[in-house]
């Protein structure tokens, strides 16, 4: 339970709730059936991203969820954390979050729109990215990786977490056209295993 | 220059999570990255998240033995407590999302099919927002154990799971809440998997007597912890 452990000065902080895997049940307990839609359909401006969860076996994962989380296409967010000011949506409907599980072949949609790129706290701009959760049977933690855009390349040139990233794996970062929206796979494990991250 | 004071957050202590490589769990040898994960300093899109309201709970939704007709069968159970940052602080209005087998140790799920019943008047999904305090509650059935094809004779101790969101991308939580006095936590992979044997009882729920009701159900206590801020630099005393 809430155990104190002692910290400099005699300060005392409570000890981290520790995290376990979502099993493979989560469909009770987490699918929502707005979730993919960080906008409503019909939005203009939305982008519709798919992709595949895949194991390093090279098979699909059926049993994940993917959550995405973003600014508005203004770079704003409705959170009083925002030291900008929180700010309601741009957009009607507007969401931030979305959240997919996936089908029996590992694939996952969400229905967005491209947010705006953000001012970095160290100087410079982040450019327009989702921040991405994945959660499944077999990960004890979440995933956290990044969707970048394939048409922002002056932009993710100059973001500093991309930068942060060995060049030869960048790539996995940035979604790739497809028909008229984006394709974002998340490998696991493995071949081009997909940059994740310590947040 | 825009200048952005954004609020910090501690790192975990080590040893509070699991590795994500942890080769007992068999399922996490495929899917555990090779790779290190990049370290991702916090900004803006880490810094917030999704607030949720009421808009998200639906009537029943925190009463788990009302959703069908009749009444589910098991022992009826009330789990409550408060969701806090590690100052001690309560996180208000933030949504627990909650799923759990029915007391016979099976789950309504299309992939669950060992030979236990299945209790039509039970799903074992719940959802609740917490309080101006931090507070949440929950009625549900003490859920049972089950077996799982980990290891010889492997069983799962009796759990429940927790979603919380915290109110930033960085306090995302999924976990479990575990029963006090299981005798099935020495063999179970996934409770430990957790380093630190302190951290570890921190998902083990503690009996509350004082919200036992009487005549009608059991309590437990469940505390939840998300990250708090980064602590402040150490002092030194004055000589």
């Amino acid at each position: 339970m809430t155990a104190t452990t002692p910290g400099p000065a005699g300060s005392a902080r409570l000890g981290l709730t520790p995290s376990q895997t979502v099993g493979p049940f989560l469909h009770i307990g987490l699918p929502w059936p707005d979730g993919p839609y960080v906008v409503p359909e019909g939005t203009p401006g939305a982008i519709r991203i798919t992709g595949q969860v895949i194991d390093g076996a090279g098979e699909p994962v059926p049993d994940a969820i993917v959550e995405t989380w973003q600014a508005d296409p203004d770079g704003r967010f409705a959170h009083p954390d925002d030291p900008r000011g929180a700010q309601p949506p741009a957009l009607d409907g507007f969401r931030g979050f979305g959240r997919c599980p996936t089908d029996a072949q590992g694939r996952y949609e969400i229905l967005t729109v491209k947010p705006g790129p953000l001012p970095a706290p160290e100087g410079g701009m982040e450019a327009p990215h989702l921040n991405v959760s994945v959660f499944s049977r077999g990960l004890l933690d979440r995933l956290v990786t990044r969707i970048y855009f394939p048409d922002e390349a002056e932009a993710n040139a100059a973001d500093p977490v991309l930068n942060a990233v060995p060049e030869s794996r960048r790539g996995t970062l940035v979604a790739t056209p497809d028909g008229a929206g984006l394709r974002f796979d998340i490998r696991m494990q493995g071949e081009n295993e997909t940059v994740f991250f310590a947040v | 220059m825009i200048v952005l004071k954004l609020p910090s957050y501690e790192e975990p202590p080590k040893g509070t999570h699991p590795p994500l490589s942890f080769p007992d769990y068999a399922s996490t040898r495929l899917r555990a990255p090779s790779q290190p994960l990049v370290v991702l300093p916090h900004r803006l899109t880490e810094v917030t998240g999704p607030l949720f309201g009421d808009e998200r709970i639906r009537p029943g939704d925190n009463d788990l033995t009302r959703q069908h007709d009749g009444e589910p069968l098991g022992q009826r159970i009330i789990v409550h407590g408060r969701v806090l940052d590690s100052d001690g602080r309560p996180v208000p209005n933030t949504l627990v999302e909650v799923w759990q087998p029915n007391a016979a140790g099976r789950y309504r799920h299309v992939n669950d099919n060992w030979p236990a019943p299945i209790d039509p008047n039970f799903t074992g999904g719940g959802r609740v927002l917490t309080d101006a305090n931090g507070h949440y509650q929950f009625t549900t059935i003490k859920p049972g154990a089950y077996p799982w094809r980990n290891h010889p004779n492997a069983w799962r101790p009796s759990h429940i799971h927790f979603s919380l969101f915290g109110r930033a991308f960085t306090q995302r939580l999924i976990t479990q809440m575990y029963f006090p006095g299981d005798p099935l936590f020495f063999q179970d992979p996934v409770f430990n998997s957790i380093p630190d044997p302190k951290a570890r009882e921190r998902l083990i729920s503690v009996y509350d007597h004082e919200v036992t009701t009487p005549e009608w159900a059991l309590g437990f206590r469940f505390d939840i912890v998300l990250r708090g801020p980064a602590a402040t630099p150490f002092e030194e005393p004055r000589p």
